[in-house]
């Protein structure tokens, strides 16, 4: 009885599958097939929302030249390696995959689909069909700094970091540098809530700044929890990766938006002119797309919530970073135990940045591990 | 007040109707649903339950994905059938698969793949240990194992976050949370079919469900030991009375479970990832006891079960990627479909009366 239902669902199954084979193989022509895999939901109003408005861009600008598919609430593991190679099988031509933790998943896949190309965002490792992309957060968050130390009047900066990685490291770093330039007496205390994405613990670290004094805060996490408890006990604060404004009307004073869809067309477009590469080279380090400010992949939103003198400033600031006029790690960079980084006259580079696993003068305390 | 009485007999209809009443029940509103939210109900009931089967690598994807599950919900079993409630085989799986990852990686140039049996046997000894704690400490103190095992996983989880940040962390991964990749010894290869290549990630962990299976069947209806787990959980006045030791019972299952757990671990983390990183699990743990109990507690059913729970999870998936519904509007589907079913096993086997409330 069983295996006769067996062999007639089998059977079902098997028909159902050639004749959609079927279908779909006859409409299939032009547009070329783009896949998305999301770490969480757009619904998260910060990262992955930010990749959900590039992939309108994309189907705004090309229409009906492109077919798009997105995967949302991928693990980061085997969950996502399968995912990848299912999207890679149903004949998506580019597949960008969202997340640091897909960088193994989607080597992996790659090496079996070598005639389809995976863009990573945010990792460092790369082959003949992957390439990398990435965007310089920390200029956004050196104009927060120089924002933050004219706008404290207790002089202390909450910052509530991700993980202590060099990526988040950076930032705290450049908001560093873009405090000091303003305010020498304010300092940065940084609460680490482990985690990307979770609006409890983000929140519980922002009411720890608060209880500490704090009446500033910034943030390296994903969910609007920061702002929300900022606007509830008149402290300010910074939008992350999307404008926040809406959770916050009262404390956000700019918000970095994290703009990936003029790179997502970039690559789409280079694809279908038989273009695409992965950049690799020197100085490409993260990735062979490093974009910023100049290159619009970081947008700065409007100033608000402060006074005129200050909004000017940040203005200065913005200006600064798109002319190229501040360079933010230029020396002479001294940690936060007097340690000389780089002397007068010289700057990091990209691949410095990366390495970074110290505090700048004007953070408190040590990075973890 | 609604009261559950036992059925003096079971009825071998509806032992064939209610599972088909359930199916039905759950097709029925989801296509209501379906069609409310403007999807074409058909294609998503294909793309759930069709789809999955319709290409022989997706059919091995369901493997590789009910693989921990079945694993892990064969050790539950034993603990449920006791009346031992294990919510921890989460952080059973994780400390499983961490002390192997550890193992492994102070081997960083070993490539017999026999080195294979001391990591799973890690794997076991991890599990096993994080469950022993729980076990100790109900048959001891009598501490009640449900809060202890349950809030291990989170101990395990912060432990093995710990370790990838901290001294485990591979120095050339520029901070980012992540072993150092497993030598070739501790690695799990895919399984090559002549003529096809790998079957999408298939590999040879899944023989150990394979195994595991037949053997458990044999241990819980065939030995004396899955006679004492099944008195003692139906019936343990009885246990207690022909004179089974009830706490060396508890130990032994806790342990049996912890072990299976930690050992889907190593399987898991050594075919799909090859690494240790913050997060190896996923929940399996958790999901494997609705695999368990919609399995009812027998080794034949949990291969079923796991296999139907990996076939939706997979569905949701493809429903996502062809038509674009996500997965909120998929999972609501997948409880529906495990309402049903568990409300279909639990009234074959009890009447309901309503009375008036006494308060």
């Amino acid at each position: 009885m069983i295996k006769f239902c067996m062999r007639i669902f089998s059977l079902i199954a098997f028909s159902i599958s050639v004749l959609f084979f079927v279908i779909s193989n006859a409409f299939a022509g032009s547009p070329t097939k783009v896949g998305f895999v999301y770490l969480t939901t757009p619904g998260d109003h910060g990262w992955t929302y930010a990749h959900e408005l590039g992939k309108q861009m994309v189907e705004k600008r090309f229409g009906k030249d492109v077919k798009v598919s997105v995967v949302e609430n991928v693990p980061e593991g085997p969950d996502a390696t399968r995912v990848i190679r299912e999207l890679a099988k149903q004949g998506n031509e580019i597949i960008f995959t969202t997340s640091f933790g897909y960088m193994e998943p989607t080597l992996k896949v790659a090496k079996e689909f070598p005639n389809v190309k995976f863009e990573h965002i945010t990792g460092y490792k790369r082959s003949k069909n992957v390439a990398t992309g990435n965007i310089r957060f920390y200029e956004g968050r050196y104009i927060q700094g120089v924002v933050a130390g004219l706008m404290t009047k207790t002089n202390k900066i909450g910052y509530i970091g991700a993980y202590p990685i060099a990526e988040v490291i950076m930032g705290i770093n450049a908001f560093a540098q873009g405090l000091k330039s303003v305010n020498k007496d304010a300092s940065i205390s940084v609460i680490w809530a482990n985690t990307w994405y979770d609006p409890v613990k983000e929140a519980d670290a922002a009411k720890v700044h608060i209880a500490e004094g704090a009446d500033v805060l910034a943030q390296h996490t994903d969910s609007p929890a920061m702002l929300q408890i900022a606007e509830k006990n008149g402290a300010m604060g910074f939008g992350q990766s999307t404008d926040m404004s809406a959770f916050a009307p009262k404390a956000q004073l700019f918000a970095s938006i994290n703009n990936w869809g003029p790179y997502y067309i970039k690559k789409i477009e280079e694809l279908r002119n038989g273009k695409w590469n992965t950049g690799d080279g020197p100085n490409h380090w993260p990735g062979n797309v490093w974009g910023g400010i100049k290159s619009d992949m970081l947008v700065i939103s409007k100033f608000q919530n402060m006074p005129a003198n200050v909004a000017q400033k940040a203005q200065e600031a913005l200006d600064g970073i798109k002319t190229g006029k501040i360079n933010i790690f230029a020396g002479p960079l001294i940690d936060n135990t007097g340690k000389e980084i780089i002397p007068a006259g010289k700057a990091l580079d990209d691949g410095a940045l990366w390495g970074m696993n110290y505090y700048l003068q004007g953070v408190n305390g040590k990075v973890p591990g | 007040m609604i009261t559950f009485i036992p059925r003096d007999k079971v009825s071998k209809n509806w032992i064939i109707i209610a599972p088909i009443l359930s199916i039905v029940f759950t097709i029925f509103f989801g296509l209501l649903i379906f069609t409310f939210l403007g999807y074409n109900p058909l294609e998503t009931l294909y793309q759930i339950f069709v789809s999955p089967f319709s290409r022989i690598d997706r059919i091995s994807d369901i493997l590789v994905k009910a693989c921990p599950l079945i694993i892990i919900g064969t050790g539950l079993m034993l603990c449920f059938k006791s009346n031992v409630w294990n919510i921890g085989a989460e952080g059973q799986f994780i400390m499983g698969a961490l002390l192997a990852g550890f193992i492994a990686l102070s081997f960083p140039n070993i490539e017999t793949k026999f080195f294979l049996l001391i990591t799973i046997l890690a794997g076991f000894v991890g599990g096993a240990l994080w469950a022993f704690i729980p076990a100790i400490l109900k048959t001891k103190l009598n501490v009640n194992e449900i809060l202890v095992s349950l809030m291990l996983v989170y101990v395990a989880m912060l432990f093995i976050d710990f370790i990838v940040r901290g001294p485990l962390r591979d120095p050339m991964s520029f901070g980012f949370p992540l072993s150092k990749p497993y030598p070739e010894g501790a690695l799990i290869n895919k399984i090559p079919f002549p003529g096809i290549g790998f079957l999408g990630q298939l590999h040879y962990g899944i023989l150990f469900v394979f195994l595991l299976v037949p053997i458990s069947w044999i241990f819980v209806n065939k030995t004396l030991g899955g006679f004492k787990i099944n008195v003692l959980g139906s019936a343990p006045q009885a246990a207690k009375f022909a004179g089974f030791k009830q706490n060396s019972i508890t130990i032994t299952v806790l342990l049996l479970s912890g072990g299976l757990a930690g050992v889907a671990g190593v399987i898991e983390v050594s075919a799909n990832i090859g690494q240790l990183q913050p997060e190896v699990s996923f929940g399996y743990g958790f999901t494997a006891i609705i695999v368990a109990f919609l399995g009812r507690l027998s080794p034949v059913g949990i291969l079923f079960a796991g296999i139907i729970i990996a076939t939706v999870k997979l569905g949701a998936d493809n429903a996502q990627m062809t038509m674009g519904i996500p997965k909120v509007v998929t999972g609501l589907f997948e409880g529906i479909l495990l309402f049903f079913l568990l409300t279909g096993e639990t009234l074959q086997k009890y009447k309901i009366k309503w009375s008036e409330g006494k308060k």
